[in-house]
């Protein structure tokens, strides 16, 4: 079964074709958003369409595939409306697939969880790299914090740490608050004695 | 009170105008509802987001709810609309090119006139194989369908003779830009945009095919709707009370400042201010001219599911998805239009409301008294630019007369 993965995102497509073909699903056909879809699909002839709810494409793909039903006989559809659940999730996770070929529900239907599956996988992996990215900020603002502190009041990094902590618990604040504070406070009036 | 809440998508579009200032301006707090505006780019986005229950209802083009309702292309899932968002509002944007080639002066065309100069171009490119494209914003939409309406009266075959090809509303200025079509049929103020822009020149408004189009709709599941009746009504007053307030003097230009917002229409505020107070620049660089009624949101109850508009639809995909007209499938249509529903969430409040539920379109040369039951409701002229009419109780007469 051939399928095609149309995703703005190539970190996405790329999870997911990696999935289907741990599935065993090998017949794939990356397309490229910045090119003109019609003519890839056509040339690809794949059996079932995966492309991110969000493609600005899509009115334009519906046209296509019901043009293509009047020539040839595919079917294109959303997934099946009878499993609204396996649906519901699809659109949840942002996936939306068309079925170009008259294929059965059973074979469809893994297809379509799989891809559902691995687009959560990628939200979670970007909200783990962004938990991330913002855990390293918050780091480097302490750190300043950090260094103000101690040159200011000539204190050493764990008393500096501590001051930190203590007005932290004290104002029901996080720490990276504060110390974003005296960053900035320390940006505006540094040079004040 | 309770704030019973709805999230409706909609396209970054001047006619999502009615549910976007019904919850800016208070009108749906005032109903003791809330609502949560979705924006998305594209109308199978749209639908599928209300489908599946992402959304409640939806700003929505009128020929895609029938298309869902009767399963066309997808499985069929019930569909209804309880209120009309407004009539017309479209135009049809030539590239400078073609516009050039038609010979289109500054004015508004006249629809025979500019038809005939275009059919003429339009022949040319078939005969040396590069067919006239034009893009409309989705295969079951009212712009596909007047579209077709025009070229056909005017002796273009639109699946022969040229391409139609489809592009969402955003993108379709951008498709004009850069040459994949030579022509949009799409609303504002994407015309505008590609006026402002340089790349295009306004040859028709849609009201012009059509004075009274129907246009966007509201449109739910039919078996929410059923769930969540008195909350739709009074979704319905709350969309009323914005079209009331929207046709004031003197509050467009703040609708203009609330529609042009990044999370709404993220467009020019000029270019909205100019469609909602009914003034189109047609040429780059060019005064706008004002053409009445260019869109239409509230007067002769405009809000109103005429069934009768609802068949027309219906006659039109007959007609070019080539498929037979069958009765059954007729009356689905028909009833996705719900008057009960917008009778009986303004029956008392001061509203025109129609005695009927069916008209003939396009019958009216001159402004005429209509039956109400309530209120007094004038119809102004509503004729298609051929001045044939549309009798809903004959369907097939009406198609085998356009054949």
């Amino acid at each position: 079964m051939r399928i095609a993965i149309i995703d703005t995102s190539a970190g996405r497509a790329a999870v997911i074709s990696d999935g289907l073909r741990e599935a065993g699903l090998d017949d794939l056909v990356l397309v490229d958003t910045t090119r003109p879809l019609v003519a890839q699909i056509e040339a690809a002839t794949p059996d079932v369409v995966l492309i991110n709810l969000e493609n600005p494409s899509r009115d334009l793909l519906e046209d296509f595939f019901a043009m293509s039903r009047a020539l040839a006989r595919p079917i294109a559809m959303f997934v099946d409306q009878s499993d609204a659940e396996a649906t519901g999730a699809a659109i949840d996770a942002g996936v939306s697939a068309y079925v170009v070929d008259g294929l059965s529900k059973q074979r469809i239907k893994p297809v379509i969880e799989l891809a559902v599956r691995r687009f959560q996988a990628f939200s979670r992996l970007q909200r783990e790299l962004d938990d991330a990215k913002t855990a390293l900020a918050e780091r480097a603002v302490i750190d300043k914090a950090k260094a103000i502190l101690m040159k200011r009041r000539q204190i050493d990094e764990p008393e500096a740490y501590a001051l930190l902590r203590g007005q932290a618990m004290r104002t029901n604040r996080r720490i990276s608050e504060i110390a974003e504070a005296i960053v900035t406070s320390e940006a505006l009036m540094g040079d004040m004695e | 009170m309770t704030a019973e809440s709805f999230r409706i998508g909609f396209l970054p579009l001047v006619d999502a105008a009615l549910p976007i200032l019904a919850h800016e301006l208070g009108f749906a707090k005032a109903e003791g509802i809330k609502l949560e505006l979705v924006r998305d780019m594209t109308w199978a986005t749209v639908r599928d987001r209300l489908l599946y229950g992402h959304t409640d209802a939806a700003h929505m083009i009128a020929p895609l709810t029938i298309a869902t309702t009767l399963g066309r292309d997808r499985p069929a899932v019930p569909l209804a609309v309880p209120f009309v968002l407004g009539l017309n509002g479209n135009a049809v944007t030539f590239s400078a090119k073609l516009a050039a080639e038609t010979g289109l002066a500054d004015g508004l065309g006249d629809p025979v006139k500019i038809g005939t100069a275009l059919k003429l171009i339009a022949d040319a490119r078939l005969a040396v194989g590069k067919r006239l494209r034009f893009g409309v914003v989705h295969r079951y939409s009212s712009h596909n369908y007047m579209l077709r309406y025009w070229l056909a009266g005017v002796g273009i075959r639109p699946d022969q003779d040229i391409e139609i090809v489809v592009t969402s509303p955003p993108f379709a200025a951008d498709a004009l830009a850069a040459g994949e079509v030579d022509g949009i049929c799409v609303g504002e103020p994407w015309n505008s945009i590609a006026v402002d822009s340089g790349v295009g020149h306004i040859a028709l408004a849609t009201a012009q095919i059509w004075r009274r189009g129907v246009e966007k709709v509201l449109t739910m599941r039919a078996t929410a709707l059923e769930e969540r009746r008195g909350e739709v009504e009074a979704l319905v007053r709350s969309l009323h009370s914005a079209a009331a307030h929207f046709v004031e003097p003197g509050v467009a230009e703040e609708s203009a400042d609330i529609l042009a917002r990044p999370e709404y229409l993220d467009a020019p505020r000029d270019a909205v201010l100019r469609a909602i107070t009914d003034r189109i620049r047609l040429v780059p660089g060019g005064e706008p001219i004002h053409y009445p009624d260019f869109m239409f949101q509230y007067r002769e109850a405009a809000n109103f599911p005429w069934r009768s508009q609802a068949a027309w639809l219906y006659s039109q995909m007959v007609r070019w998805d080539y498929m037979a007209f069958d009765d059954d499938a007729a009356a689905a249509a028909s009833n996705v239009f719900r008057p009960d529903v917008y009778r009986a969430a303004l029956a008392g409040s001061g509203a025109p409301l129609p005695g009927a539920s069916s008209k003939l379109e396009g019958g009216l040369d001159e402004p005429i008294g209509a039956g109400s039951t309530q209120g007094r409701l004038t119809l102004g002229s509503d004729r298609f630019f051929d001045g044939r009419a549309f009798d809903p109780d004959d369907i097939q007469g009406y198609l085998a007369g356009i054949e």
